[in-house]
């Protein structure tokens, strides 16, 4: 009779305040059914890993729209790794060329999502993301 | 319990942990409460509620900052609500407490209503006691923004701060409400707008209205005045006051003995939701699923009323 629920964290690294983006996407993980903790803009990856750990979340997404994210992306990785949590997938969405997917791959970032991307793959890659680590970590 | 060791260690990935663990009411969830349950009634549990949009987040991000600087350790539960169709929920309360990152002496927890109705979750109570044992000394509790009957929060908090803010509808509204009874301080937030003045005064006409131990067992039966202070949180106006309020508050309920009535109220209300709850499921694992469905169709039909169809399902679940 668990209640378990997807929890993930959104959150907006770095310093620009476009937050529509990662709106968009906590509405429609949401509507997924799933707990979506929403930290708003320029979170530093100190502040991102410790909401993570404070909010024990299975995902981890990035909105990152400045061009920063080949510092910022694998920093987050590395703090998550630190205390613990190298097992969450880290997701990344924004602006992000494609010369720069197989570093960010390298780094450890599971999922790389650009401009008009249909959230429901996002839902989709979650769900896969968890149902590889463990059968009962979909909807309940 | 290995975890609960951890925890009781300092260890914070297993305190986030464990608030999951009772959250979900997982398997191990109440051994986990039984193991820290000798560590907890030493916070100080303080419930923020309100409106929505009458700042409670921002004054729980001030009031957890002056805490501090007070050298005293503070745990955050904010809650927000579960949407009704989806069972996912948007819980942006951080949002407003970015003050507070990177301090070990602070943890914040946001919670999802996950169909409670009353203003908070159903494992709230529990996840406090958990910050509780984790040796927080201040227990800051945001409830969903509330309207007139979400009173939940009374009967888990030691001190209630209910939160309003100018213009947000007439003086009525103010003196219907059974989220004004519950309030041991009154603070009107955003008080730099215009129209605080007026809202301080139709708070004060509500007190005036409803005279002191009027409602036996009620808030206003236990000779405590709420005090209304004006705070503005996004300046820090106020919060200090506020602060000293909320501490005048826990002396008085040691002084008067009435933190002990009121922990004995609580945990009897406790121990017969547990009982409640414990009831049902024994009695619905005895029962055949069809004898339920029976009676389903028979209350549907008219051939039985519903209270007739439990008193039958009663009898034929047999002593539990």
């Amino acid at each position: 009779m668990s209640k378990r629920r997807i929890r993930v964290l959104i959150a907006k690294p770095g310093l620009d305040g476009h937050d529509r983006g990662a709106k968009v996407v906590a509405r429609a993980l949401r509507d997924a059914g799933m707990e979506v903790i929403y930290t708003g803009i320029r979170q530093t990856p100190e502040m991102i890993a410790e909401a993570a750990l404070q909010e024990d979340v299975d995902v981890v997404g990035l909105s990152i729209l400045s061009g920063a994210h080949m510092a910022l992306c694998p920093r987050v990785v590395e703090l998550l790794r630190q205390q613990g949590m190298g097992d969450v997938p880290v997701l990344v969405g924004g602006i992000i060329p494609d010369e720069d997917v197989p570093a960010l791959r390298a780094a450890g970032i599971r999922g790389i999502f650009g401009p008009g991307t249909n959230t429901q793959d996002i839902v989709a890659f979650i769900r896969r993301e968890l149902a590889l680590q463990e059968p009962e970590a979909g909807e309940r | 319990m290995e975890l609960v060791k951890k925890l009781l260690a300092g260890d914070r990935r297993a305190l986030a942990h464990t608030i999951s663990l009772v959250e979900d009411d997982g398997p191990e969830a109440h051994a986990a409460l039984a193991a820290l349950y000798p560590h907890t009634g030493r916070a100080h549990v303080i419930g923020i509620t309100g409106a929505p949009g009458t700042g409670k987040s921002t004054l729980v991000n001030a009031l957890a900052r002056l805490y501090r600087r007070r050298q005293l350790t503070v745990g955050i539960v904010a809650v927000d609500p579960t949407s009704p169709f989806s069972g996912g929920a948007l819980l942006g309360d951080r949002i407003r407490m970015r003050d507070l990152a990177g301090d070990a002496g602070v943890f914040i927890r946001s919670m999802a209503t996950r169909g409670s109705l009353g203003g908070l979750a159903q494992a709230t109570g529990d996840v406090i006691l958990v910050l509780d044992a984790a040796g927080f000394q201040r227990v800051l509790v945001e409830t969903v923004g509330v309207g007139q009957a979400e009173v939940e929060i009374a009967s888990s908090a030691h001190t209630v701060v209910v939160v309003t803010a100018p213009g947000l509808g007439d003086e009525v509204q103010a003196i219907k409400a059974g989220v004004m009874e519950i309030a041991d301080i009154f603070a009107v937030n955003k008080a730099d707008r215009e129209g605080a003045e007026h809202t301080v005064m139709a708070i004060q006409m509500m007190q005036g209205l409803a005279p002191q131990a009027m409602v036996p067992g009620s808030r206003a039966d236990d000779g405590w005045e709420p005090p209304i202070l004006k705070t503005v949180a996004t300046r820090g106006q106020g919060v200090a006051e506020l602060l000293e309020a909320i501490e005048a508050h826990a002396a008085y309920l040691h002084e008067s003995h009435l933190f002990e009535r009121r922990e004995r109220a609580r945990v009897l209300g406790e121990l017969e939701a547990i009982l409640q709850a414990e009831l049902l499921a024994r009695l619905r694992a005895r029962l055949p699923e069809e004898r339920l469905e029976t009676l389903v169709e028979q209350v549907l039909a008219r051939r039985l009323d519903p209270y007739t169809a439990v008193a039958q399902l009663l009898e034929s679940g047999g002593s539990l």
